[in-house]
């Protein structure tokens, strides 16, 4: 397989990103998980929910370290990679990024730091608040990036600029208020928490398998069942929120992600099962539900969902439209600057479709000179990969409601106070613990792979954005990332085990003793008996 | 929106020029002694008892000291995306190296101390110094290329092309920047450990620091030497709309040997930059000398101020020379973002930053004081 200059970058920001989501998703569930035990500690002061929160955060911290480490090559990746990218859309897209620095980064990492190391030198509230601190640094960090994702696929409150041959900024509250932005934001954080739920759940239903820590065990999972019942319903809620917007924003990824070719009758169904067939532009074998699709991508029955087949002739369509607006803005630009005159007015016409002009690119220098076969490639060019489409958003779908039911049993289990009593459930937990991952890298296939072959959708094809790099530069970072990433999931994976087995240094006593004989923690003597930082040695 | 007017477009720029000086700078004085104590790791501290007093002096702040140089790469794709896409794309290979050491630092301080072996400890310490090392070699080294010149043009639909090679870049006069930095860094690092350790590790961070702090001195010195004899500099030789469209293919430039002094021939005063540059290291080394350590770091700090922030005087309103076509350079007047994203930038910087240095200083004054051995030993209060 020849791999060139484009191949290489998306293989590179696609390995670099989901491997940095491995550790995101934790983070932003498990912070506001210490977060909560905290409190309870705070408020009740048992030490068992100190016990808990620092066993916690023992994992938390192996996990955040790794977190850390991949997202800095995130922050310089663009420039590296993706250099026209940088120019052409960094105007907007590099002031959310910004702002995540401002807002987000220094209170997580600034925190960070005394959630580890300030358990003997602050008092209780104070720590308290460091703690939150973080979990609201993390997922400040998320909305931020999700306002620069969300423009990727709905870049609204932006216009071109012919005189700097970018895309600047008009409207900011526009680019804040993104419904695309907002729906993907409680839908990412939300995954974010079930994922350290299902964790949580996992991990302590493993404890009282073996019938260690159970106490903390069954506290861990009484607050895990109930984050996660409510988190889940959010996922679910929040993602039929995001395909209600893509019928209006990205028609194409729906079609997608449906493998539907045709358009049909309203309301569309939805197909459960079949196996798209990108060449002869069908999908075989499909099992139907009638009116689901219709329902949940317009929410009405006589809207109709435009298939494939017809999106690529509008898609056809607006790319000579984009060779109008191409051609002026050529002659505005020979015009020495100045945008005054017919070009203009032309410009002003058609400039939306610019970058269905840019397509052609990829086949000709001046897209103005492209054949008609050249204009046929390219508006066929507008699908997105069928298959790993339609099975990603399947399986993505399937493990959104079993969580709903896995936590859902926890809760009333939890209610009943019979968290204990079933094994067989308790084995189902800790299998669970690796589907959230799962679905979580399933839908960031979906959300940035469906956007193809755009970067931005409808503005930049992926393909001009990258960098002029040789291939073998990026075919040696892309190994040495490769490299050293798996060298340090093997390590992070060990650690992580190694922990939970060893499990936490609690006095297991303490939270047997009645309340009011507990000595009061403050900065200068903390409860006895202090345990030792897990990781210390 | 016209709000953003009330701030004229060239005003903004030139803000957001200073708003780039104080992010290097933050993050030089913050992160640079987690850098240099990474440097300094091997030659301070033997056994595991004084790694561990060394590694948990920087255990709790490194890592918001980072988000200074995450902070600097979000500030600068948002006010200056070119000189983004430019320099990343263009120090491709150095780029990684830079990631590669500083992926090695987060994980070398939570992994170190998960396991006891000797070997699995004596690796993770290599890795952090090579965190330390690296990306300070690496810091230096570009600066000196960017104040030759990098070789880069622009095509007129703003494509760039770097016609370099990494090797290219390890110049002699590049290099001698980047011991510049490595000197200045680890002479920073020195006196935060004087600051926060006992002996005897205290005493071998106060040499290494006195040495440190005098070589940045005769190192500064010798660059600024070869910078005024040997390297040209560069100047425009056409007008330049400084509240004009950013496309640097507007104007004209050309090399100019001595250029880089011109701001200093115009306006005398700037000559307390370098000149605070060369004196700052050495009242460090006096500090550390009668034992004030605090003032060490204050003399060290305000050193790397003035030598970083007289790389900025010399090249205004240069950013970015390209060496092939100085025309195609990236200047403060045509390399930023629109004038209404300077304006929502600058907005949000003036509210967060306060904020964010207010949070800062509390943690610090948390964690001040020593690091003990005898902690290390008790396991009391340190995570690493």
């Amino acid at each position: 397989m020849e791999l060139d200059i484009v191949d290489l970058s998306r293989l590179q920001f696609a390995m670099t990103a989901l491997y940095h989501f491995l550790f995101v998703p934790l983070t932003l569930g498990l912070s506001i998980l210490l977060a909560i035990m905290e409190t309870v500690y705070v408020m009740t002061n048992r030490p068992i929910w100190r016990d808990m929160t620092k066993f916690w955060g023992v994992l938390f911290g192996i996990n955040f370290a790794l977190g850390v480490a991949t997202g800095i090559v995130m922050e310089f990746q663009f420039g590296m990679n993706w250099s026209y990218y940088s120019h052409y859309v960094g105007d907007i897209f590099g002031a959310p990024l910004a702002i995540e620095g401002l807002m987000a980064f220094f209170l997580e990492a600034t925190f960070v730091g005394l959630f580890f190391f300030g358990w003997d030198r602050m008092s209780r509230i104070g720590h308290l608040i460091a703690t939150w601190c973080v979990a609201l640094g993390s997922n400040f960090s998320a909305l931020w990036i999700l306002i620069a994702n969300g423009w990727m696929q709905n870049p609204v409150g932006a216009a071109f600029n012919p005189q700097t041959m970018r895309m600047e900024m008009t409207d900011f509250a526009a680019v804040l208020t993104n419904p695309v932005a907002q729906a993907k934001f409680v839908h990412t954080v939300s995954a974010g928490y079930v994922t350290a739920a299902v964790f949580v759940l996992g991990v302590s239903a493993w404890y009282v398998l073996k019938g260690r820590h159970i106490e903390l065990a069954r506290r861990s999972m009484t607050v895990a069942a109930s984050f996660g019942l409510a988190a889940s319903l959010s996922v679910v809620v929040l993602g039929d929120e995001s395909g209600y917007l893509t019928t209006s924003h990205q028609k194409m990824k729906l079609a997608t992600i449906e493998g539907m070719w045709e358009t049909e009758p309203a309301p569309a169904p939805f197909s459960v099962i079949g196996f798209p067939d990108q060449e002869a532009r069908e999908t075989h074998y499909t099992v139907q539900i009638p009116w689901v699709m219709g329902l949940i991508g317009t929410r009405s029955l006589n809207t109709e969902i435009p298939g494939i087949n017809d999106l690529v002739v509008q898609a056809e369509a607006t790319i000579r439209q984009g060779i109008l607006a191409y051609d002026a803005l050529e002659r505005i630009r020979a015009g020495s600057g100045t945008d005054s005159g017919e070009p203009a007015a032309i410009f002003e016409r058609n400039g939306a479709a610019l970058g269905y002009a840019l397509l052609l690119k990829r086949y000709v220098d001046d897209p103005r000179t492209a054949t008609e076969e050249q204009i046929r490639q390219a508006a066929i060019d507008t699908i997105p990969p069928v298959a790993p489409l339609f099975w990603s958003f399947r399986v993505m779908v399937f493990l959104g409601f079993f969580f709903i039911a896995l936590m859902a049993t926890f809760f009333v289990l939890a209610a009943k106070r019979r968290l204990t009593a079933h094994p067989r459930l308790l084995k189902l937990a800790v299998f669970a613990i690796p589907l959230p991952w799962i679905a979580a890298e399933l839908g960031w296939v979906v959300a940035e792979l469906g956007r193809q072959p755009w970067v931005i959708e409808g503005v930049l094809p992926t393909a001009l954005a990258v960098s002029n790099l040789s291939a073998s530069s990026v075919l040696l970072t892309l190994l040495g990332f490769v490299a050293i990433y798996t060298v340090l999931l093997v390590i992070e994976v060990k650690l992580m085990v190694n922990a939970i087995r060893k499990g936490p240094r609690t006095d297991e006593g303490a939270s047997l003793r009645p309340r009011s004989n507990l000595p009061r923690a403050t900065a200068d003597a903390p409860l006895a008996p202090q345990p030792a930082p897990t990781q210390t040695a | 929106m016209i709000l953003h007017e009330l701030i004229s477009y060239d005003t903004l720029r030139v803000i957001w020029w200073l708003l780039l000086g104080v992010l290097l700078i933050g993050f030089a004085v913050t992160d640079g002694f987690d850098l240099g104590v990474g440097t300094l790791l091997p030659l301070v501290a033997r056994g595991d008892v004084e790694r561990r007093v060394v590694v948990n002096t920087i255990g709790p702040v490194w890592e918001g000291n980072q988000v200074w140089l995450i902070l600097g790469g979000g500030a600068i794709f948002a006010a200056w995306p070119q000189l983004y896409a430019v320099s990343f794309s263009g120090f491709y290979i150095a780029m990684f190296a830079v990631l590669f050491a500083l992926i090695l630092r987060p994980v070398g301080f939570k992994y170190r101390s998960a396991r006891e072996s000797a070997k699995w400890r004596n690796g993770w310490d290599w890795a952090l110094f090579i965190g330390g090392f690296v990306p300070s070699l690496i810091f230096g080294v570009a600066m000196g290329n960017v104040l030759q010149g990098v070789p880069f043009r622009i095509t007129p639909d703003m494509q760039m092309y770097y016609d370099g090679t990494f090797f290219g870049l390890l110049n002699p006069f590049a290099l001698l920047c980047g011991l510049v930095s490595v000197a200045m860094l680890t002479m920073h690092g020195a006196t935060w450990l004087v600051l926060k350790t006992e002996d005897p590790v205290e005493g071998r961070a106060r040499r290494w620091g006195m040495a440190a702090a005098v070589l940045t001195t005769v190192l500064y010195a010798l660059a600024g030497l070869v910078l005024f004899k040997l390297v040209s500099g560069y100047q425009l030789s056409s007008e330049v709309t400084a509240g004009g469209a950013s496309n640097p293919l507007f104007k004209s430039a050309e090399h100019a040997s001595g250029a880089w002094f011109n701001n200093y021939r115009s306006y005398g005063a700037l000559m307390l930059v370098p000149a605070v540059g060369l004196a700052a290291p050495l009242l460090a080394a006096f500090a550390l000398l009668l034992r004030k350590p605090l003032a060490a770091l204050l003399a060290s700090a305000a050193g790397i101020a003035a030598i970083i922030g007289s790389v900025g005087v010399s090249m205004f309103p240069f950013i970015l020379p390209s060496s092939i076509d100085p025309s195609a350079s990236l200047t403060v007047w045509d390399s930023s973002s629109s004038h209404l994203t300077l304006f929502i930038m600058l907005v949000c910087a003036v509210i967060f930053m306060p904020i964010i240095l207010a949070y800062t200083s509390w943690v610090f004054s948390i964690l001040r004081g020593k690091v003990k051995a005898d902690d290390i030993r008790n396991g009391a209060g340190h995570a690493y």
